[in-house]
């Protein structure tokens, strides 16, 4: 496992929607114990006493029921089993159909109310699995890697520079601006393609001097991300070994194809040209430009390659 | 400004293009007086190194005038007269400390596609295709030198431009050369191709205290340079079988080092063997034509060392493995680093060890950069170094 898995980021590492699925789970144990317990008064309740047929499938809704119930609260695969719930109130919704079709007067009224109450329990049903769905498919889109360049400069320079986040836009190409609100938090720029920005708060959560750092993202961003830098002494006196690891959830929809597309085809790629363009900076004191890829580093660029002729003065 | 562009496969212009600025703080603007055209230029103009872009400008060999420098530059002024080594080079990576300056870990804004043909990106070098850095060359009336406080060496009043342009690649290659050879007295140096990096790899040689340089080639004039100059002895091999006269040469050892001065484009005198790699290279199955390395190692005496500085861009059949792991030989190679034998060299010019501008054969203006390349290509009127000037 990653050393950066070990930071925590709410929206990925919680205990995900666990309350609506829990609390779905005491109403699958209450109606289905009580299907179970008294399917007399359950039915003359939802106004079907009249129906033999009813009250022998009572007791087997309350079985469903209660297996749904033992699914939500264990918490495991908890959208496939609000799914479960969400099937179980069609086929309820089905049979109160056919119930209330065939009858009159209070019975009717009752079942009325009934299917009403059902229909509100399947739109939070569906919405709870919905919801459970997303995180979990945020979580199947995590991206982790783990990217090292040697620096020939001390761990205490490597570490120096990257402590004061305001340096990181100048060798991480996507990053528009950083700005240190404190010590700890600082509020991040990416700037994306056709002018979509993504921004979002940051904090340090360890930072150990001249040897590591460690951030994540602070709750609320549509892009939650962890990361941590480790700056190991090279062996043979050859300066420091700068480990990276990072993670992050692109979101879905539109705002996460403007951030797949900030981080292009090959993240990893993007992150390795992140630090050459730092070894570039630390070593030679910026990012070195040539006329073909006039803004130095970057997989784009090395596709798309200028003539190695000077820049007209537009382009200055 | 004019400047000489890149057009397609055998073919190149004068064109005009924006003259250049400063881009880096520790870039130089050079007004350029001399600049030649290398053997390492034809490769690129015949199409054989990849990720070249019509009108890319050409040319890594060039000296001239400082017209501005960066704020970071504070060895050179305006006004002083440099001569500016092919390889871009940081100064500070570890690589350059270690003096290894062509394999510099900075100066590639384009290492990842270099990494994915080589492994590991080398140095940046000027006008040499975007492998390479996709850094305009030097055949031109101005050039933007990066890290102008590491490279360009001021030379003095009394060495001429012809000699101080040797010093930007094909005298310091040479030396390097004839360095990796490690040359002890006595011994017997073999250098294949009277180019001029041949040639001056086997001027140095003699300046590293070789007891005999023999010189192959099939090009009598570049030959009776060889001779006239160096003293050394040659073998032209469209006439004799060069192992074989080897061996005579040296009684059966072997020359004790040799020297690859070819590089990817070699020429054979047997026709089926040219014809099996050219037919090869042409389909891109094989990028090289190898004869000049392949028959250094098999000539090459038991535990010596083949120097290879003919260059290279990607891979090569039918090498002889078996001879060079038997016969312990060594292999050295590297596209030269220029920046450590810039001042030394200079100094031996100074002392008058040698004049390595012997080998200029031809001086035009930079507007005739097309003709240069045709005749150097074709060797025609005893070309051996095409200088332009500015
Ligand atoms: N390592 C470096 O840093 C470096 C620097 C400059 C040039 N180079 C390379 O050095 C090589 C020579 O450069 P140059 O400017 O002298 O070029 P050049 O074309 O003038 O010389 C090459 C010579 O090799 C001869 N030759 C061809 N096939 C031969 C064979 N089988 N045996 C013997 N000789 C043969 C040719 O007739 C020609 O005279 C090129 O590959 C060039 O790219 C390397
Ligand atoms: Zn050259
Ligand atoms: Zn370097």
């Amino acid at each position: 496992m990653s050393q950066v898995d070990t930071v925590l980021l709410p929206e990925l590492d919680g205990p995900v929607p666990a309350t609506l699925p829990s609390a779905l789970g005491l109403l699958s144990l209450a109606l289905g114990v009580g299907a179970l317990v008294a399917p007399g008064p359950v039915a003359r309740l939802t106004g079907v006493d009249d129906s033999p047929a009813a009250r022998s499938v009572l007791p087997a809704i309350g079985l469903r029921e209660l297996g749904s119930a033992a699914g939500l609260l264990s918490g495991r695969r908890p959208a496939g089993w609000a799914w479960s719930r969400v099937a179980g109130d069609a086929m309820d919704l089905t049979l109160l159909g056919r119930a209330l079709a065939e009858r009159s007067g209070e019975r009717r009224r009752r079942v009325a109310l009934t299917t009403l109450a059902v229909a509100g329990i399947t739109a939070v049903d569906v919405l709870a699995a919905v919801r459970v769905g997303r995180a979990r498919r945020a979580r199947a889109r995590v991206i982790r890697m783990q990217i090292a360049v040697t620096v020939n400069r001390s761990p205490a320079e490597a570490y120096r520079f990257w402590r004061d986040m305001e340096n990181l836009p100048r060798f991480m190409a996507h990053l528009e601006s950083v700005r240190a609100d404190d010590l700890r938090r600082s509020h991040w720029i990416a700037r994306g393609p056709a002018g979509h920005r993504v921004e979002w708060d940051a904090e340090i959560i360890d930072d150990q001097p001249n040897k590591s750092i460690t951030w994540r993202s602070l709750p609320g961003t549509r892009v939650p991300n962890a990361g941590r830098v480790r700056f190991v002494p090279a062996p043979g006196d050859r300066g420091t070994e700068v480990r990276v690891e990072l993670r992050y959830a692109p979101p879905a929809g539109a705002l996460g194809r403007a951030v797949a597309k900030l981080f292009g085809e090959e993240p990893e790629q993007q992150v390795r040209d992140d630090l050459r363009r730092f070894k570039q900076v630390l070593e030679t004191g910026e990012v070195v430009r040539s006329e073909g890829s006039p803004n130095g580093i970057s997989v784009r660029q090395q596709a798309m390659q200028r003539p190695a002729q000077p820049l007209p003065a537009s382009r200055r | 400004m004019k400047a000489t562009a890149w057009m397609g496969t055998d073919s190149v212009k004068v064109i005009d293009v924006p003259d250049p600025k400063i881009m880096n703080a520790r870039d130089a603007i050079v007004r350029i007086s001399t600049t030649a055209i290398c053997g390492s230029d034809l490769h690129l103009y015949h199409g054989y190194i990849p990720a070249m872009r019509k009108g890319d400008i050409l040319g890594h060999e060039f000296m001239g005038e400082v017209v501005e420098v960066g704020p970071q530059v504070r060895n050179l002024a305006p006004g002083d007269r440099v001569v500016v080594p092919f390889p871009i080079a940081c100064g500070h990576c570890s690589s350059c400390q270690r003096g290894l300056y062509s394999v510099c870990e900075n100066s590639n804004p384009n290492a990842g596609i270099a990494e994915k043909i080589m492994g590991h990106s080398p140095a940046g070098i000027f006008g040499y295709s975007h492998l390479l850095g996709g850094y305009a060359g030097g055949q031109a009336e101005y050039a933007r030198v990066p890290f102008a406080d590491v490279g360009p060496v001021k030379v003095p009043d009394e060495i001429s431009d012809d000699q101080a342009v040797m010093l930007a690649d094909v005298f310091p290659t040479g030396y390097m050369g004839a360095e990796m050879c490690d040359i002890k007295p006595g011994q017997v140096i073999a250098v294949w191709g009277a180019g001029p990096v041949g040639l001056l790899a086997a001027a140095s040689a003699r300046l590293l205290g070789a007891e005999r340089v023999i010189v192959i080639d099939r090009f009598p004039y570049r030959l009776r340079l060889a001779e006239e100059h160096i003293d050394a002895e040659t073998i032209n091999y469209e006439e004799a079988d060069v192992l074989d006269t080897l061996n005579e040469m040296t009684a059966g050892r072997g020359p004790d080092a040799c020297i690859d001065a070819v590089g990817l484009e070699g020429h054979h005198g047997n026709t089926a063997m040219y014809a099996y790699d050219r037919a090869k290279q042409a389909a891109r199955v094989e990028t090289e034509r190898p004869f000049a390395l392949r028959q250094a190692i098999l000539a090459c005496r038991s535990g010596g060392v083949v120097s290879v500085v003919g260059a290279y861009g990607g891979f090569v059949d039918k090498f002889p493995m078996g001879a060079f792991m038997n016969r312990s030989l060594i292999m050295r190679t590297g596209q030269c680093h220029v920046q450590r034998y810039t001042r030394p060299l200079l100094e031996r010019i100074q002392r008058g060890e040698i004049d390595p501008s012997f080998i200029v054969s031809h001086r035009m203006p930079l507007c005739d950069a097309p003709k240069g390349y045709k005749i150097f290509q074709k060797k025609q009127d005893d070309c051996t170094k095409v200088l332009l000037k500015v």
